[in-house]
């Protein structure tokens, strides 16, 4: 019963919120963690950098907890503001809470693609100093949907 | 240049405005006197909100606000890249409604022409309200983390409240407790409700 009103009330807004908001949102709402998988694979192909064996989880792991260098001294890794277990909720360098990475905790992450590029965009360039490639979001994402 | 005198009031009149004016002194309470008009702006309380508290516009001069939102690729050291139609949207927002858009801000005390303050924490009115009343270990307290975190004391923050003084005595940041219960305590006896 209590399912049901929720699911109601999800489709209700997300009605109104599609009816106002223009085409790119309208696409977000449709978006899912799959959906960005294939994005990025298609991405990574057409440059040439897919490996055999698609995306990898312990890849996206080993980026994830990497410390890098190039990127702005304050932010040397993910973790400066997410934790290093992702199903964790982490903190901004300015103590605002982020919800956890982990799609188990969080299950409307990875589903807007306005949204997740905004943030690949920031974040590599704040932590690796420069854009994540294709492969490597990929392979984030397959890390955070196996948390 | 002479200056023009107000009218002097004849008697029983004049006492009674003298009266009404002293009374409503009197129960003026002396902590109403901070509160800043808070973001309308929905773009601008999104993208500035998703790392910390939206700040109010009135906090910093136009100025300020222009070189935040010219540089956010390196915000504070990170990267807080946005669209440029965005960017352009949040700055027009912040500069129409900042600090030195208002008379006398309190904000603007010591701030020279030539100076762009890029951190509300800097500002000197800011410093002067902070270092006496708040010892400095309350800042490295985890709850607390950074001088941004605004909401860690005041709760209201995002209101545009600050005059929440005791609050953080409650919450254990001062060196004595407000007494408050709770949340819900404190709101209800300081007569903030949650439709404000």
């Amino acid at each position: 019963m209590k399912k049901a009103t929720l699911a109601i009330a999800l489709a209700g807004s997300a009605m109104l919120l599609g009816g106002v908001a223009s085409g790119t949102s309208t696409a977000a709402l449709a978006g899912s963690p799959q959906e960005m998988l294939k994005r990025y694979a298609e991405e990574a192909k057409a440059a040439g950098i897919m490996p055999e064996g698609g995306f990898s989880a312990e890849r996206g792991k080993a980026l994830y907890l990497a410390d890098h260098k190039g990127g702005k001294p304050a932010t040397p890794s993910c973790t400066t503001c997410h934790m290093k277990d992702p199903t964790q909720p982490g903190r901004t360098r300015t103590g605002k809470l982020i919800k956890p990475m982990a799609l188990s905790k969080t299950p409307d992450r990875y589903s807007d693609p306005e949204k997740v590029e905004k943030w690949f965009f920031r974040n590599c360039r704040s932590v690796l100093g420069r854009e994540c490639t294709p492969l490597e979001k990929g392979d984030f994402i397959t890390f955070m949907i196996s948390q | 240049m002479h200056r023009k005198r107000l009218p002097i009031l004849p008697g029983a009149a004049g006492m009674l405005m003298a009266g009404a004016l002293f009374g409503a002194a009197v129960m003026m309470p002396a902590w109403a006197d901070e509160r800043y008009p808070p973001v309308t702006d929905e773009l601008t309380k999104k993208e500035c909100g998703s790392c910390h508290m939206a700040f109010q516009p009135a906090f910093l001069p136009a100025r300020s606000w222009a070189k935040i939102m010219d540089t956010l690729d390196d915000h504070f050291g990170e990267d807080a890249s946005l669209p440029k139609e965005k960017v352009e949207h949040i700055k027009a927002y912040l500069m129409k409604n900042a600090a030195d858009t208002r008379w006398r801000s309190k904000m603007m005390r010591g701030v020279r022409k030539d100076w762009t303050p890029l951190r509300i924490t800097e500002l000197p009115y800011w410093v002067h309200e902070h270092e006496e009343e708040v010892r400095p270990s309350a800042w490295k307290d985890p709850r607390v983390k950074s001088k941004a975190n605004c909401k860690a004391c005041h709760r209201l923050a995002d209101r545009g409240i600050y005059d929440d003084d005791d609050y953080y005595e409650y919450r254990g940041y001062g060196l004595k407790r407000g007494g408050y219960r709770d949340d819900d305590d404190y709101k209800y006896r300081r007569g903030y409700r949650d439709d404000d």
